[in-house]
C-alpha cells in the first residue's frame, strides 16, 4: 500500500482534531495522531522524521515553530510554542534537541537539521537560545531574532543573567509576547518593545 | 528604566524559587513541590476569600511547577478569575497561565472567551494587547469561532492604536493557520495590504506576515500587495541608514521588515509591469551591491542582518529564475561566502547554491566553484557543514565533472562520519550510474564503494549493480573478472560476495578461459568465503553453484560433493536444506538440455527508476532533493535510467527479491514499466479514469486514482439527500505542483438531477503534501450518470490533465429501513407490478462468502432484515432513497446458489428507473 492511503486515515482523525469543540477530547486525539504517526512509521518502513514533519506541516506552516531556553545543564528555563503539540509531544522534543545541542562542540555552525526542522541556535554566557524554524525559513535572521530577544533581556534587566529569568521567568514570557507572537516578528524596535514593557510596570504600581 | 524589583513584591514566589534551587537532590525537589501543592490546594479551597493578589502569588506558582515539568491538575478556574481582575498584573499572570497551560476545560473556555471579550471591548490598549496576545497564543477554534470576525475590524479600523494594530495582525494570522476556514474574506483583506503603506514600521512588519500567509492561500486576491511591497522595499534599500532610527539594527536598515518583504514577493512571479519589474531589479542589485561594500561595524549582528537580507534576496532571484546576470552575480557571492572565515556563512552559502546549481542559467556558475566545495569537504570541522558541501557536489555533478566529484565522494567516505555514509554511498551509486559513459568505470566504483563502506551498501545499491551487468552485455566480462579479483582479497564485505556470487554464477563462463580463474579456481574462491556470510548469502551462493553446475559441467562432482555433504543437505535452516536438495536431485536427474534451459543466463531487467534513486529521495524526506535529473541535464538520453523524477516508493517497495531467488523471471512488474511512460501521454487526451469506480458501491473510503505523480483519495459521508466528499490529493513526488485546479463536470442530464458544489483548493501542492478538497453533493431525484473530477496542474514543465469519475451512485442516498417478515411481504406484494420488479441472474466473480456479502449488502445502504426469508442464506434488504423531489422505498432479495456458483437477485421499487439502476450497481458487486 502506498503511505499516502494511510494518510487519508490521519487526515480524518485530523479533520476530528481541528473540528472537535472540546479541548480536552482534542487533545487526546492529537496524541492519537501522533501515535498514529510513530506506528505508520514501522509497519511502512517510513523514516519517522519525515512523518513528523507532515505532522509539521498539517499544522500549516508557521515561521518558528518554538523556541526553548536551557542552560548548559540541560534545565529548561523557558519555552514558547507557536505549534499545536501535546505536553507529552512537547517534551519528547525537548530532550531530544537539548541533547544534540549540547553535545556540539563551541566553534560548530549555528544551524543545524534536526528532523525536518532547521534549528538556530546560540549561546550566551550559561544559557542557550534555541529556535526551530521550516526549512525554507531564513536562518540568519532568525539568529538575529534571538540576538535582538538577549538585548531586549538585557536592557530590561540591566546585563541580564541566568537568574534574573529563573526569578522573573513570567516577565521573560511578557518580553517575549511583545517581541514575537505567533512566531513571526511583532515589533523589531527595542525602544518600542521596551516602551510596551515600561507602561505595563507603570501600571503595575498603581 | 525601571530597576526591577525581584519577584515585584511577590515574595512568596522568590522564597519558592530559592528554596526549589537549594533542593539538593531530586526527591527533595519533589517533596517540596508537593508541599506547596497541598498548600496552593489547601488555600484554594479554604474558606477565607483570597484576595487578588494572592491569587497572583499562587497561579504563579502552579505556572513555575509546571514549567518545572511536572504536571498541573487544577488552579485553572483562579487563573480565569484573575481575568477580570482590574489590576494590570493579575490580568496579566491570568492570561500567561492561559497561554502556557492551554486548559482543556470546556467550561472554562467559555469563560476565557469573555474574558478576552471583555477585555478587547474595554478600548484600552494595553489591555486589548494582553488579549490579542492570548488569542494569538492559544489560536484554539473555539476562539477563532468566538473572535475571527472582530479582530479585522479592529486591525482596519482608523482610531486603532499602532501596538494593537501589530497585535492584532498577528492574532489574525495565527487564526488563519489554525482555523482559515473561521477567517471571513471581505472588505478588510484590500484594507489590509494598504498597511503596507502605514507609518509605523512596526504596523508594516506585523502586516507583512500576515499578508504573506494570505497570499499564500489565495495569491490573486492580494496581487496587489506586490507593487506596495516593492515600492517599500526599494525606500529601505535607498535609506541612509539612519533614516529608519530604531529600525535600524547594527547600521542595517529594517532588516527583519526587508526579510518579510522579499518572502512575500516569492509568493508571486515576476512582476509583469516593466517598469515594476525593472524597480525590483533595482532593489535586487542594490542589495547585491551592498554585499560588496565595506562592513559597517566589525560587529557579528551588522553582518548576519545584511547577510540575512542578502540570503533572502538571493532566493527571490531563485525563485524567479529569469534574470541571468542576477543569477551569475548571486552565484559569485555565494563563491565568495564560501570561502569566508564564519562557518555559519560557508554553511549557508553551499545550501543556497545547491537550489542555484538547478537552474540552466548558474549551473554552470555553480560548477566552477567545485575545488573550494571539494575542499570543504575535506577540511571543515563540522559534520553538518560537511553534510553540505556533500549536497551540494552532488546537485553540481554532471557527465563533465562526475569522474571527479564521484572520486572525490568515494575517498571521503573513508574518513566520512557514520552518520551520513548511507547517504553519502546512495549518491554516489546514483551519479555513478546516471553519469556512466563507461560501464567498467561504473562497476569499478560500486565494488569500490562496497570495498570503502560496505556495512553502509545497502541492498537497494547491489540489487542495482546487478541489474545493470545483466542487461549491458560489454559490461560482463570485465564485471565477471573484477569481481573475481575483488575477492582475491583476504577479508571482503559480504556484499561483495553477494554479488560476486551472482555475476560469477552468470558470467564466469566469460573468464573461465584463463587458467587462473578457471572453474574450479572460481568456485573454490566462492566457496572459501561461503562459512563466513549469513543465510541469505549463502542461499545466494548456492543458487551460483547451481549455475556453475551448468555452466562448467567438469566441477559438477566438486559441486555434488559439496551439496551432498551433511552441513547442506542436513541444514537447520529451512531455506538452504530445500535449495541444496532441490539443487542436488536437480543436477543429478536432468539431463544436460533440461539443465541449460532451466538455468539459463538470466534475461534483462525491465528498465524502471532507479530503486536507489527512489531510497535517496525516501531518506531526504520530500522536496529535500535537488533533482538532478530534470530534463535540462537529461543529457544521455538514453533509456538505461528512467529519468523520472518522482517519488515511486512502489519501487523500492519490491526491490529485486528476485534476485535471491533464481527460478523466477525478474520480470516482477511490466505494470511499472508502464507506469513510468504513460504520465506523458495524460496530457494529449483526457480519459476519464472509471478503474475504481465500482469498487465504490459498496464503500465510501478509499483511493479512487493513483499515477506515479498524484494520489487521489475520497472519503464520503451521506445523510439523506445530501452528501460530502472529502478529497484527498496527495502529491507523490518531489517537486511542487503548481496551478493545481480542479473542477467537477456533470452532463446535461445529470445537471438536473445531481448538484455538486466544489470548493476551491490551494494551487500549489508542495511535494510531498497532500490536500484536501470538499465537494458538497445534493441529489435532486434519481440518476444514472455520475459526475467527473477535472484536475489540471502543472508539473515540472507539462500541464497534467486527469479525469476521474466520481463514485456518487444513486445507492449512496440510502438510508436503511427496518422493518418486520410480515411488512416486508405486505410491500413486497404491493410493488408487484411488472415495471417495478428488475431481476438479474449472474455468475459469482468473488468467493461466495457469506460475510462478505453481508458487508457489501449493508456498504450498498440498506438495511439486513433477519429472518424474513424462509431460506436463510438468502438476504434481504430494505432502504429508502432520498431524492430532493421524492423519497423511494426500495426492497431487495439477493439469493446466492452455491452449487453453481450463480447469484439471483430481485429488486423491487416503487420507480422502474430506480430499480433498474440500482440492480446494475449491486449486481456487479458479487
Amino acid at each position: 500500500m502506498h503511505f499516502l492511503y494511510p494518510m487519508c486515515c490521519f487526515n480524518s482523525l485530523l479533520n476530528l482534531t481541528c473540528q472537535n469543540q472540546n479541548n480536552y477530547i482534542q487533545d487526546h486525539l492529537k496524541s492519537a495522531l501522533f501515535d498514529a504517526f510513530c506506528l505508520t512509521a514501522d509497519v511502512f518502513n517510513r523514516p519517522l522524521c519525515s512523518l513528523i514533519s507532515l505532522f509539521f506541516h498539517f499544522f500549516s506552516s508557521f515561521q518558528m515553530q518554538f523556541m526553548l531556553l536551557f542552560s548548559r545543564q540541560g534545565k529548561l528555563r523557558l519555552q514558547k510554542w507557536y505549534v499545536p503539540l501535546s505536553d507529552k509531544e512537547k517534551k519528547k522534543i525537548t530532550r531530544e534537541l537539548v541533547q544534540t545541542v549540547l553535545a556540539r562542540k563551541p566553534k560548530m555552525c549555528s544551524f543545524l537539521e534536526w528532523r525536518d526542522l532547521k534549528i538556530v541556535y546560540k549561546r550566551y554566557a550559561s544559557l542557550y537560545f534555541c529556535c526551530a524554524i521550516e526549512d525554507q525559513d531564513n536562518e540568519l535572521i532568525t539568529l538575529e531574532i534571538i540576538h535582538r530577544y538577549v538585548e531586549l533581556l538585557d536592557k530590561y534587566f540591566g546585563s541580564v543573567c541566568e537568574l534574573d529569568i529563573i526569578f522573573n521567568f513570567e516577565k521573560a514570557y511578557f518580553i517575549l509576547d511583545e517581541f514575537l507572537l505567533g512566531g513571526e516578528a511583532q515589533e523589531t524596535s527595542k525602544k518600542n518593545v521596551l516602551k510596551a514593557i515600561e507602561q505595563a510596570d507603570l501600571l503595575q504600581e498603581v | 528604566m525601571p530597576t526591577v524589583s525581584k519577584g515585584d513584591g511577590m515574595r512568596g514566589l522568590a522564597v519558592f524559587i530559592s528554596d526549589i534551587r537549594n533542593c539538593k537532590s531530586k526527591e527533595a525537589e519533589i517533596k517540596r513541590i508537593n508541599k506547596e501543592l497541598a498548600n496552593i490546594r489547601s488555600k484554594f479551597k479554604g474558606d477565607k476569600a483570597l484576595d487578588g493578589y494572592s491569587k497572583k502569588k499562587y497561579v504563579c506558582k502552579l505556572l513555575f511547577i509546571f514549567l518545572l515539568g511536572h504536571d498541573i491538575d487544577f488552579g485553572h478556574m483562579e487563573a480565569v478569575n484573575l481575568l477580570s481582575s482590574n489590576k494590570y498584573t493579575e490580568k496579566q499572570i491570568g492570561y500567561l497561565f492561559i497561554s502556557v497551560l492551554v486548559n482543556s476545560n470546556s467550561d472554562l473556555i467559555r469563560l476565557i472567551n469573555n474574558g478576552i471579550k471583555n477585555d478587547l471591548a474595554s478600548r484600552n490598549p494595553t489591555f486589548m494587547n494582553l488579549a490579542l496576545h492570548c488569542i494569538a497564543n492559544v489560536g484554539s477554534r473555539e476562539m477563532a469561532e468566538a473572535f475571527a470576525f472582530e479582530i479585522p475590524s479592529i486591525l482596519v479600523a482608523g482610531d486603532t492604536m499602532d501596538s494593537v494594530k501589530q497585535s492584532a495582525a498577528l492574532c489574525l494570522l495565527r487564526l488563519n493557520r489554525t482555523s482559515p476556514d473561521l477567517v471571513p474574506m471581505g472588505e478588510w483583506t484590500a484594507r489590509v495590504v494598504h498597511l503596507l503603506n502605514d507609518q509605523h514600521l512596526g504596523v508594516v512588519t506585523a502586516a507583512t506576515s500576515l499578508i504573506t500567509t494570505l497570499a499564500q492561500k489565495s495569491p490573486d486576491d492580494f496581487k496587489t500587495s506586490i507593487s506596495l511591497a516593492v515600492a517599500r522595499l526599494s525606500r529601505i534599500v535607498t535609506s541612509a541608514s539612519i533614516d529608519l532610527q530604531d529600525y535600524t539594527y547594527y547600521f542595517v536598515a529594517a532588516p527583519w521588515l526587508s526579510v518579510k518583504l522579499l518572502r512575500l514577493l516569492q509568493c508571486y512571479p515576476p512582476p509583469e509591469d516593466a517598469a515594476l519589474r525593472s524597480r525590483l531589479t533595482e532593489c535586487l542589485e542594490t542589495i547585491l551591491n551592498k554585499a560588496q561594500e565595506p562592513p559597517k561595524s566589525k560587529k557579528v549582528q551588522h553582518s548576519n542582518a545584511k547577510n540575512a537580507v542578502l540570503f533572502e534576496a538571493i532566493s527571490l532571484i531563485i525563485h524567479h529564475d529569469s534574470e541571468p546576470t542576477l543569477l551569475v552575480r548571486a552565484c559569485n557571492q555565494l563563491g565568495q561566502f564560501l570561502q569566508h572565515r564564519e562557518t555559519n556563512l560557508r554553511y549557508l552559502a553551499l545550501e543556497s547554491m545547491c537550489t542555484l546549481a538547478s537552474s540552466e542559467f548558474s549551473h554552470e556558475a555553480v560548477k566552477t566553484h567545485i575545488d573550494t566545495v571539494i575542499n570543504a569537504l575535506k577540511t571543515e570541522r563540522d559534520v553538518s557543514v560537511r553534510q553540505r558541501a556533500v549536497d551540494l557536489l552532488y546537485a553540481m555533478c554532471d557527465r563533465s565533472n562526475a569522474k571527479q566529484i564521484v572520486a572525490e565522494m568515494l575517498s571521503y567516505l573513508e574518513t566520512a562520519d557514520y552518520s551520513i555514509r548511507e547517504e553519502i554511498v546512495l549518491k554516489v551509486a546514483i551519479l555513478a550510474e546516471k553519469y556512466a559513459v563507461d560501464y567498467t568505470w561504473y562497476v569499478d566504483t560500486i565494488l569500490n564503494l562496497i570495498r570503502v563502506a560496505g556495512d553502509y551498501v545497502s541492498e537497494e545499491v547491489w540489487y542495482r549493480v546487478i541489474q545493470i551487468v545483466i542487461n549491458r552485455d560489454d559490461v560482463q566480462g570485465y564485471a565477471a573478472k573484477t569481481v573475481f579479483e575483488a575477492l582475491q582479497a583476504p577479508a571482503c564485505h559480504e556484499n561483495l560476495v553477494k554479488v560476486g556470487g551472482y555475476i560469477l554464477g552468470e558470467f564466469g563462463n566469460l573468464i573461465a578461459g584463463d587458467s587462473r580463474s578457471s572453474p574450479l579456481v572460481q568456485f573454490n574462491l566462492l566457496h572459501s568465503k561461503f562459512h563466513l556470510c549469513s543465510v541469505p548469502t549463502r542461499a545466494l551462493l548456492l543458487s551460483a553453484y547451481i549455475k556453475f553446475i551448468n555452466l562448467f559441467p567438469e566441477v559438477k562432482a566438486t559441486i555434488q560433493d559439496v551439496l551432498r555433504s551433511d552441513s547442506q543437505l542436513r541444514n537447520a535452516d529451512v531455506e538452504l536444506q530445500q535449495r541444496a536438495v532441490e539443487y542436488l536431485k536437480l543436477s543429478c536427474i536432468a539431463s544436460t538440455d533440461i539443465l541449460a534451459t532451466v538455468l539459463e543466463e538470466m534475461p534483462p531487467f525491465p528498465e524502471r527508476e532507479s530503486s536507489i534513486l527512489a531510497k535517496l529521495k525516501k531518506k531526504k524526506g520530500p522536496g529535500k532533493l535537488p533533482d538532478i535529473d530534470d530534463n535540462r541535464r537529461n543529457v544521455n538520453g538514453s533509456s538505461e535510467h528512467s529519468e523520472n523524477t518522482d517519488t515511486t516508493s512502489k519501487a523500492s517497495a519490491h526491490p529485486f527479491t528476485d534476485i535471491l531467488n533464481l527460478n523466477s523471471t525478474p520480470s516482477t512488474g511490466p505494470n511499472l514499466l508502464v507506469d513510468v511512460f504513460s504520465d506523458s501521454s495524460t496530457s494529449a487526451s483526457v480519459d476519464v479514469s472509471e478503474d475504481n469506480f465500482s469498487r465504490f458501491v459498496c464503500k465510501n473510503n478509499g483511493v479512487i486514482y493513483e499515477n506515479q505523480l498524484l494520489q487521489i483519495g475520497l472519503k464520503s459521508e451521506y445523510r439523506q439527500n445530501l452528501g460530502r466528499i472529502y478529497v484527498f490529493y496527495g502529491n507523490k513526488t518531489s517537486t511542487q505542483f503548481l496551478s493545481f485546479s480542479s473542477f467537477v463536470t456533470t452532463s446535461d442530464i445529470l445537471k438536473s438531477q445531481l448538484n455538486v458544489h466544489a470548493k476551491t483548493v490551494d494551487p500549489v501542492i508542495e511535494g510531498g503534501a497532500q490536500v484536501q478538497q470538499i465537494l458538497n453533493i445534493e441529489c435532486v431525484s434519481d440518476f444514472i450518470d455520475a459526475p467527473v473530477l477535472n484536475i489540471q496542474f502543472r508539473y515540472g514543465g507539462t500541464l497534467q490533465n486527469i479525469a476521474v469519475k466520481l463514485p456518487v451512485m444513486l445507492n449512496k442516498f440510502f438510508q436503511p429501513t427496518e422493518m418486520t417478515s410480515q411488512d416486508f411481504f405486505q410491500r413486497w406484494k404491493q410493488l408487484g407490478a411488472p415495471q417495478q420488479e428488475v431481476q438479474k441472474i449472474f455468475k459469482a466473480q468473488h468467493p461466495m462468502d457469506t460475510d462478505v456479502t453481508k458487508a457489501k449488502i449493508l456498504g450498498f445502504g440498506v438495511a439486513l432484515l433477519d429472518g424474513v426469508d424462509p431460506n436463510p442464506a438468502n438476504f434481504v434488504g430494505a432502504g429508502v432513497i432520498h431524492t430532493k423531489s421524492t423519497q423511494v422505498g426500495c426492497l431487495l432479495r439477493l439469493e446466492p446458489n452455491a452449487q453453481a456458483q450463480m447469484y439471483r437477485l430481485t429488486l423491487r421499487t416503487s420507480r422502474e428507473s430506480v430499480s433498474q439502476r440500482l440492480c446494475e450497481l449491486l449486481g456487479e458487486q458479487f
